[in-house]
């Protein structure tokens, strides 16, 4: 899948509070959340998003709290695809989960700058950036988050796997 | 070559001999949690997988903290939600207000976590288990909701880092100041992706409740997990209370690690970890004289009944500042007895604290302590990014109880020392 968009630069360690407040977790309605989504990185953020646009920041990404209230304000902010130099653990495995693309170029998070149109290839993980005529190889998806990916993220692929006989029990990925 | 503390937890319930990190695999859950902020996605997903029951009704818990008692009408809406869901599928651990108590205060207290297990939650500081032996890690509302239908999660085992913390404490240093140093001297991402296990004699000589704070807060360096291997400590707090049947691994003596950071204790001074990260830990007397406006001794990581004496220790006969607001915020029902038997409240109502039923509450900038733009406050919460206990231009400084209680009273960042 080809992504094209522009892109909104973030710092390095940009953490799940500045991405979605916990003072807006009183609810976990995607378009709820994603009025606030970078509200305190950038107040002004949800309001000038378009869809398709690409984050793109540093450093451990997505660090602190486990909520999953972050990948969806950012999805239902309309945003495409995260690349970042690095991305923290939990924000890593609740991205593919929900089936936010995320991609990891720490030569893309050096390079980008907001307002640069980028077009991303999933499949291959090459990144072009179309305002500075350069183009940056993103870190490979793991075999396995391409299957969660394929499969329409975690809950499919469990139910698919109940459903075929239920293999999830006792047998090792 | 052997296996870490963290190695053989997860070969265990991964029915495999052995693991090496790196490796992706598919291990049993012993027990799964998640609260009013995650168990709404979570229950969502279930529900929409179709799924028509949990894995083991005995075996997740529901805990209502992060909003409770219910702050407005959307809070009590998402409440509801794990009330009924627990309800429906006989959920025996549910935990109502007035019962309840900050989840990773509330599950090793009531012995719902145990040395060897696998922990999973919906929430980041679910490694706080790593304390009394447990591989415990946070994960998000759809993983968890996998975890309910399945009783099973898919894990790339981390490697470790182990730190060896040798020496005397200094006056007045606890578990959170060596945990504030520890990621002050390798930053919010020094363990990413990776198991903390903390080791060596100084370790040993915390408590229990100590040592909660220091695998509480491994997160905050980026790490799965943290763990400390069960010694008598552990089997003294785990026998009086656990449900389910313990297992003690350790690490073996030619076990792998990535690194191997010695830290002498004797070196560190109560630290203080400065605006906005966790990482920028610095002794308590070079932060400089900073006046505050609110202290808030509480949380997963220090709301326990040894923080509460620790912080009645230094208000005992003094006063908070005026000018400056003292939540204290046991973080849990027992704790809060047992404070109020101990005769603690006397000295913090006649500090002029003021004391609340368990939440998490101000932690995260939830309810019950929201600072202005402009305000500062002094807390032995876990977090201290821009926001998090309100406005975006206020501040939080991350200490222990004793730094906390001492602030109070001097008005500004401080010392028990210097009283």
């Amino acid at each position: 899948m080809i992504l094209k968009g522009k892109a909104w630069k973030f710092g390095a360690d940009v953490d799940t509070d500045l991405i979605i407040p916990a003072r807006y977790l009183n609810t976990s309605d995607p378009k709820g959340l994603a009025k606030h989504c970078m509200e305190d990185a950038d107040p002004a953020f949800a309001g000038k998003v378009s869809s398709g646009d690409l984050i793109v920041a540093g450093n451990n990404f997505g660090c602190g709290s486990s909520r999953e209230h972050a990948p969806i304000a950012i999805k239902a902010a309309g945003v495409s695809c995260v690349v970042a130099a690095s991305f923290a653990r939990i924000f890593y495995r609740n991205a593919f989960n929900l089936g936010l693309p995320i991609l990891e170029s720490p030569e893309a998070a050096e390079a980008v700058k907001t307002g640069d149109e980028l077009e991303v290839d999933l499949a291959t993980g090459k990144i072009t950036n179309l305002s500075q005529d350069r183009t940056y190889q993103a870190q490979p998806v793991p075999p396995f988050m391409q299957e969660l990916l394929a499969a329409g993220g975690l809950m499919p692929y469990v139910m698919k796997r109940l459903a075929g006989g239920g293999e999830w029990h006792g047998k090792v990925l | 070559m052997g296996m870490t503390i963290s190695e053989k937890i997860l070969a265990a319930h991964a029915r495999k001999d052995r693991v090496v990190p790196g490796e992706l695999i598919e291990v049993d859950v012993d027990f799964a949690l998640a609260n009013d902020i995650t168990a709404p996605i979570a229950i969502d997903r279930f529900r929409r997988a179709g799924a028509k029951k949990v894995f083991d009704p005995e075996r997740l818990a529901l805990v209502p903290d992060h909003f409770v008692p219910n702050k407005d009408i959307d809070s009590a809406i998402q409440c509801k939600l794990l009330r009924d869901f627990a309800r429906e599928h006989g959920l025996r651990y549910y935990f109502e207000v007035g019962r309840m108590g900050i989840e990773h205060a509330l599950l090793p207290e009531q012995g719902l976590v145990v040395p060897g297990d696998v922990v999973v939650g919906a929430d980041s500081h679910t490694c706080t288990y790593g304390a009394v032996g447990a591989f415990a890690t946070g994960v998000g509302s759809t993983d968890l909701a996998a975890v309910m239908i399945t009783g099973r999660i898919w894990f790339r085992v981390p490697s470790t880092i182990k730190f060896v913390y040798e020496g005397e404490l200094r006056p007045w240093v606890t578990g959170k100041d060596l945990i504030l140093y520890t990621i002050g001297q390798i930053g919010v991402e020094g363990a990413r992706y990776r198991a903390m296990e903390f080791t060596g004699s100084a370790v040993g000589e915390l408590s229990m409740d100590q040592r909660l704070t220091m695998a509480n807060m491994a997160i905050e360096a980026g790490a799965k997990n943290g763990i400390i291997a069960p010694d008598m400590v552990t089997r003294v707090y785990v026998d009086d209370r656990a449900r389910r049947p313990a297992r003690y691994y350790e690490s073996d003596p030619d076990a792998s690690y990535d690194e191997v950071i010695p830290i002498d204790v004797s070196t560190i001074e109560p630290q203080v970890a400065v605006p906005h990260s966790p990482a920028n830990a610095r002794p308590v007397n070079e932060v400089g004289r900073i006046p505050i406006h609110q202290v808030v001794i509480g949380s997963c990581t220090n709301g326990r009944i040894e923080d509460l004496r620790l912080a009645a220790e230094v208000l005992k006969g003094r006063r908070v500042a005026p000018g400056v607001r003292c939540l204290i915020i046991p973080a849990t029902q027992a704790i809060y007895r047992q404070a109020m038997e101990e005769g603690l409240f006397t000295t913090f109502l006649e500090a002029e604290a003021a004391i609340s039923t368990p939440t998490c509450g101000p932690c995260l900038g939830g309810h019950m302590g929201i600072l202005a733009p402009g305000e500062r406050a002094v807390a032995t919460t876990n977090r201290n990014f821009v926001g998090r206990m309100g406005h975006p231009q206020s501040e939080v400084y991350l200490s222990s109880p004793a730094v906390a209680a001492a602030s109070a009273v001097l008005g500004r960042i401080g010392s028990p020392a210097e009283l």
